[in-house]
Order: C-alpha cells, then sequence, then structure tokens
C-alpha cells in the first residue's frame, strides 16, 4: 500500500479545508432548502462497518453542521446475522467431531441461548481464524476433524470463501465445508430505500465492497429513487470528501453515484472476484436482522459444490429462535433509532455483556457509539436537542 | 534426543533437584539461590533507611513464548519489575515460579532461564526463590511463569492512582502498541513489511530518572494489557478527573499503524510491555520529559496530554482523546480479548 497518498489523506489541514467547504455547500442548501433544519436534518446514511467506526473514531459527527445527520445502517456483517443462523452456527458446535472456524467478530455474538464463545468455553471446538484459507489449511493438517467455515461478510469476503471452496474442490479435501450467511449490500439498500420510515437523503456507500462491485449495482439509487450515492475510504478526509461531494449533488440535484475514492475503486469495480463468486455462490433469499427476509440479497452453495456445504452436509439441531428482549438492534440497523437512544444502551447492554449484535461486533454501531462518542451512557436528552458545548458546536 | 520435561521433573526427588541444579541455579546463579535453602533469607539493601517496601505478584501465560523482541522469561522479569516501579520502589528481590507441561523442551526452557538472568541483571533484580511444578501433557500451554518481586522504596517518594490533578501533565515514555503487535503477528503467521518487535523492558531506571528530575509526579502506570486507554481510564477513575490525550501527540510506529488499521484493533488498547505513563505537575513535565528521553527506553518518549477537572460532579471519570480534527471522543476501555475483524 502507497503510505504517502495515505497520509496525504490523513491531513488534518485537507480534513479542515473539506470541513469548510462543507459549511458553505450546507449554508446554501439551506438558503434553497427553507425545510432543512438542525432540528429535521439531512439525513446521510453509510452502510458499512468500517465507515461507522471511522467516523465515530475521526469524531466526525460534532464537526459536521447540525443540519448533517450521519446515519449509520446495516453495515455490519456480524450484525445483520439474524439469530437463527447463529443458532445454526452454534448447532454445529454440538456435532462430533467438528471444529467450527470463524472470523473473530462472531465469537461473543449471542444467539438464542449461547453463543460461540460460551460454546468454547464449554469445550466446543471454535477456532478463530484470520481467513478461510486458514480453515481449510486446518481441515488438510487434522483430517480427523470436520472443519466448518462461518461464511459471514458482504461481497468483499464473499470472493475469498468461494476462492476456498475451489481450492477444497482442486485438492478434493473432504472435511472442510462452509455454512454460507454471506449478504449482499445493494438488495438491503433497495429495502432501506423502499421503507418510508428509514427517509435517507443521500447515501455514503462502502469503499470495499465496491472495489468488488464498482459502481453498477447501485445505480438504482440514483436513478429510480433519486438518491445521491457516493462511494468513499475510510480515512477523514476521504469521508468528509465524500460528504461534500453529496452536498454538491444535492444542491444540483443531480443525483448520481460517484467515486470519490479512486485509489481504492474502479467504476467496473472487480470482475475477476465477481466471476470467482457466481462460480460457486448463487444469490438466495436472505433474513436479515431487523430488515427481515430481503429477496436475492444472501447467498447460497451452487449445486455443484455442495460437498462443501455445512447446511447439506450436517443434520444441523436448531433449536427455537428467541430475540433478546427489549434488544432494538433492528432499529439501529435500519437507521431509525440511534444507538444511544436504545433503553438498553450503556446500562443492560455494554461491550463487556452484551445483548444485541451491534454492541458486540467491533464494527457495531452501538460498540462504536459506545466507545468513541461522548455520551453520559444514560441518555437523557431527547433526540431532537443536540447538545451544546461551549464553541457552540455541536 | 532433545530432553524433554517430564512428570518426574515435579515429583520433588532426584529429577526435581537436577531441573533445579542444572537450568534453574546454573542460569540464574544467584548466591540465595546456590544455598539452596526452604526460604531466601535476605539483606535489607543499605541505600534504605526508613524501611517501606513494596511487593507484586504476577503471572504469565503468553503463547507463543519466544516473539520477536522478547520472550515469556523476559516479560516474567520486566512485568512484575515494572510493576514496582509504578510505586517508586527500587527492585531487589525477584522469586520465579514456573509451572511446566508435561513434554516440554528443557532446551525452550533454558532458553527462558538465560533470558530471566539477562533481564534481570539488566533490571538490576536479584532472582532469590523459585518453584517447579509440572503438569500432564494437555494441561498446560507449555510452560507458565509466576514471579514475584520486592522492592523498597525512598522516604519521599508517594505514588498513587488517586494522585493526579487538573493540570497534570501526562508522559507516555515510548511508542504504543509494539508488543501486542509483535505478539499477535506472530501467533496468527502475519507478516509485514518490517519486523515489529516487542518492546518488553525494564523500566525502574526511567522511573528513578523522572523522579529525580519530577519529584513532585503523582503516578506512573504501565500501560500493559488494555493499552493506554485501559491505564488512563483507571487513573481517571481512581483520581476522579478527566484524561485528554492529544492523538498527533501519542508516538505509533506507521508499521503499528497499518498492522492495526488491518486487524480492526485500537492502537490506545493495544498491550505494551515496556512503556511507563507518567502523572507530573505541569511545572515539571518538561524536566520528567528530558529525563525520561535520556533514561533507557525513553528516547520517543512525549507529553501527550493533560489532565483536567470533571465538568461537573456527575460527569464520569473517564479518558478522551482530541483527534487531529479538533474533535473529541472517548477512549475507552477495551472488553474481552481484542478480536480482528471481518473485513
Amino acid at each position: 500500500m502507497n503510505t504517502n497518498l495515505l497520509t496525504r489523506f490523513r491531513d488534518p489541514a485537507l480534513a479542515r479545508e473539506l470541513l469548510g467547504d462543507i459549511e458553505q455547500l450546507t449554508a446554501r442548501l439551506l438558503a434553497a432548502r427553507p425545510e432543512i433544519s438542525a432540528e429535521r436534518p439531512l439525513r446521510l446514511m453509510e452502510v458499512c462497518g468500517t465507515h461507522t467506526v471511522a467516523i465515530a473514531r475521526a469524531g466526525l459527527r460534532e464537526l459536521l453542521p447540525p443540519e448533517i445527520s450521519l446515519i449509520s445502517g446495516p453495515g455490519c456483517p456480524v450484525c445483520v446475522t439474524a439469530n437463527r443462523d447463529i443458532d445454526r452456527l452454534i448447532a454445529c458446535t454440538r456435532l462430533p467431531h467438528v471444529t467450527v472456524a470463524t472470523f473473530g467478530d462472531m465469537l461473543r455474538v449471542p444467539g438464542s441461548s449461547s453463543s460461540l464463545a460460551l460454546r468454547k468455553a464449554e469445550g466446543a471446538a471454535v477456532e478463530v481464524v484470520y481467513s478461510p484459507l486458514d480453515a481449510l489449511k486446518h481441515a488438510v493438517e487434522d483430517p480427523g476433524r470436520q472443519i466448518v467455515f462461518a461464511g459471514v461478510g458482504f461481497e468483499t469476503t464473499t470472493p475469498l470463501i468461494a476462492a476456498t471452496i475451489k481450492r477444497a474442490a482442486a485438492g478434493q479435501v473432504s472435511n472442510f465445508s462452509v455454512l454460507a450467511m454471506q449478504k449482499q449490500v445493494p438488495p438491503a439498500i433497495a429495502a432501506l430505500l423502499a421503507d418510508p420510515e428509514v427517509a435517507l437523503d443521500a447515501l455514503i456507500l462502502p469503499g470495499h465492497v465496491s472495489t468488488i462491485l464498482g459502481t453498477e449495482p447501485y445505480r438504482f439509487i440514483a436513478s429510480e429513487h433519486g438518491i445521491p450515492g457516493v462511494i468513499t475510504g475510510f480515512e477523514p478526509a476521504d469521508i468528509l470528501w465524500g460528504i461534500a461531494q453529496l452536498l454538491r449533488q444535492l444542491w444540483r440535484r443531480t443525483p448520481e453515484i460517484q467515486i470519490a475514492y479512486e485509489r481504492g475503486v474502479r467504476p467496473e469495480g472487480n470482475p475477476v472476484a465477481r466471476v470467482a463468486i457466481a462460480e460457486v455462490f448463487e444469490p438466495a433469499d436472505a433474513i436479515w436482522r431487523g430488515l427481515g427476509a430481503i429477496p436475492r440479497s444472501g447467498s447460497q452453495i451452487r449445486s455443484t459444490y455442495t460437498a462443501y456445504d455445512a447446511a447439506h452436509r450436517f443434520e444441523l439441531e436448531v433449536e427455537q429462535t428467541v430475540e433478546p428482549r427489549g434488544c432494538r438492534c433492528g432499529e439501529v440497523l435500519r437507521g431509525v433509532l440511534a444507538p444511544d437512544h436504545c433503553a438498553l444502551f450503556g446500562r443492560a447492554c455494554t461491550p463487556q455483556d452484551p445483548i444485541g449484535p451491534c454492541m458486540v461486533s467491533s464494527e457495531g454501531s452501538c460498540a462504536a457509539y459506545f466507545r468513541y462518542q461522548i455520551h453520559d451512557r444514560v441518555p437523557r436528552t431527547p433526540p431532537q436537542q443536540p447538545a451544546q458545548s461551549e464553541d457552540g458546536k455541536r | 534426543m532433545t530432553k524433554t520435561i517430564t512428570m518426574a521433573h515435579g515429583s520433588g526427588g532426584s529429577a526435581t533437584r537436577e531441573l533445579i541444579q542444572k537450568v534453574f541455579m546454573r542460569s540464574y546463579a544467584t548466591m540465595p539461590l546456590l544455598e539452596g535453602n526452604d526460604s531466601a533469607v535476605l539483606p535489607m539493601p543499605a541505600s534504605v533507611d526508613a524501611g517501606r517496601l513494596a511487593i507484586t505478584t504476577d503471572s504469565f501465560v503468553v503463547t507463543p513464548q519466544f516473539f520477536p523482541g522478547g520472550d515469556i522469561g523476559r516479560l516474567a522479569v520486566c512485568g512484575t519489575v515494572n510493576d514496582l516501579a509504578c510505586a517508586g520502589a527500587s527492585p531487589h528481590y525477584l522469586s520465579a515460579a514456573f509451572i511446566l507441561e508435561e513434554g516440554y523442551s528443557q532446551d525452550d526452557l533454558i532458553t527462558i532461564c538465560l533470558s530471566m538472568a539477562r533481564a534481570s541483571e539488566e533490571a538490576g533484580i536479584l532472582i532469590v526463590t523459585g518453584d517447579t511444578k509440572v503438569v500432564e501433557r494437555g494441561h498446560g500451554d507449555g510452560v507458565y511463569i509466576n514471579t514475584t518481586g520486592v522492592g523498597f522504596l525512598a522516604p519521599d517518594v508517594e505514588l498513587s492512582g488517586a494522585a493526579c490533578r487538573p493540570g497534570d501533565a501526562i508522559l507516555l515514555s515510548g511508542t504504543l502498541g509494539d508488543h501486542g503487535i509483535a505478539i499477535v503477528s506472530v501467533r496468527e503467521g502475519l507478516s509485514f513489511e518490517t519486523d515489529i518487535r516487542s518492546d518488553a523492558a525494564p523500566l525502574y531506571a526511567l522511573c528513578e530518572a523522572v523522579l529525580k528530575a519530577a519529584p513532585g509526579t503523582h503516578a506512573f502506570r504501565d500501560p500493559t494489557r488494555g493499552g493506554l486507554a485501559s491505564t488512563l481510564s483507571e487513573l481517571a477513575e481512581q483520581s476522579r478527573v478527566a484524561m485528554l490525550v492529544e492523538e498527533q501527540a501519542v508516538p505509533v510506529r506507521d508499521e503499528v499503524r497499518g498492522a492495526c488499521d488491518l486487524l480492526g484493533y485500537d492502537v490506545f488498547q493495544v498491550a505494551n510491555e515496556g512503556k511507563m505513563v507518567a502523572i507530573v505537575p505541569a511545572e515539571q513535565a518538561e524536566a520528567a520529559l528530558a529525563a525520561m528521553r535520556s533514561a533507557p527506553y525513553g528516547a520517543d518518549a512525549a507529553i501527550i496530554g493533560e489532565v483536567q477537572a470533571l465538568a461537573t460532579s456527575s460527569e464520569k471519570p473517564q479518558a478522551y482523546l482530541r483527534t487531529p480534527l479538533g474533535s473529541r471522543r472517548v477512549m475507552d476501555v477495551l472488553s474481552g480479548e481484542q478480536l480482528p475483524r471481518i473485513c
């Protein structure tokens, strides 16, 4: 990676300049559109967990004009995984001679009655891996055990899982399989835009996912819904540049899908990775936490590779799904509830002792708010009244 | 054939004696140990007149046992020495107790013991007593070490985590995150462009230099597990103050920053084993900084922030970070294990 380029995007001077641009653009917009105010701010949603964390870490919310509200959407792959799917994974840990290999984020996510971390503590074989290839390697080294990889992730992760399955097939590794639960971002955006309660003005589109997808799968956002979308990177200046571009589009009323992350994303995306996905996976309906069933938003393993589908290989005894009481992760994931306005936030639900997945995952909105955002842990002010600090900024 | 640890080495019989003599005594070679009595009987150091003693204990279970920049033995000495140093106590005596897993390599054990000998010599602490137990294969992770350290305090040294006052400067003795990233890179087989080495180091000399230059120092704390974020949050709670850190002032190596980006870690939550935080009255901060920078392991020291009063009595005492853009965010305490993210 070119560190010089990265350093430039970390440059606070550039970010401050962009903040100035954003203030000017906001002032122009306000003059033209009196319906926008601090009480009824423009709603810009990011649908990528890495953006959620980057925004909170850089403290961007407090630097923006009060008429711009950054809303976190369903951008954390762990968080959008339905309880039923987590229970299926936990069911895998109860099978004899099975090791469940998972990304670390999934470990502590509570299912209906347990979690992978709890199962591990109870003696079940659960292994944290950094890549599905590590899980395959484990399978090769330990032919006596069945290795089930927890397939969780978006379009960024799926190509690697596809490549791993292909490698397993090529090497005739018979003790490796994947419980496919990956999701696709554009159908979820479509579902959000169809939901009147969500009411978005613009979308900050994911940097990583778009390296695979390019711009085409997002076209409908602008063409059908008249909403601007900008693909941005993850440094503060990247995100601010993206926001400035969105404001320009809103001002000109020319919604389109733009790339403000040229160093990472090409308009055509990565066709090779998409071919790899399509070889192994086909779109399937999927249930998202908070968003419910979304047609063709999931990935299932094609019949050619059924041998590597854990759902086919094993008879899973999945417990009755129980949703955690009082947990409002679903509303948080749809962007209709700010994390710190959930009654459990910071009280019954903390990263230490999480109730919902949004508080568990490092990329979850609740965890990002809890970790970085300044709040008194027990929200007392209603959401409409932004707190004033001494310099008069939010 | 390589020699391994067997259950007999923990039996208390001749095998145990042979292990003690050939491995531990030979490695450490300190007088109290060579005398071979049940307890080490030790003199009070001549320099100590007020007779205040500090004692601390810590257990070390790190895997892998060998990593760039150190090993479990060096950690076991430095960790305990640094806990004494946090109290302002000069390190004098150390115990070393081992729990070994059946089948562990004796050569590796010797390497660890020699590393402990080197680290203790550097730190100026004597290993004076020890213990060895062996557990069956599968019941341990190769080697666990517990060390207990005894140190002595000069009469005028009064340090406490509850003594931080608004206006105090926060000093950090060097770069953050080196140890945690070195460990994770070995454990997970990650390779980065440059080798990231653990910072494990004994820091009493550094603390002594700071105390001499800034006698008004209020507190020392080593940001080990949980990183700087946990350390400052603890100090904030103990002293009922807020800690404000300037992100740009905190020294972090580029390669460590890159690794954290890659893994989704917060560098402020990553463990350090050779860094010290000092809370010093503002007027002595520059003197303390100069002392740190000229002390061993303090070349990259920096003033990274200041202690502030709580705005209201109901404000939660915690640590904040001012980002390069001027926004403020919470520097939160690590909860649970640090886990790599998905994408």
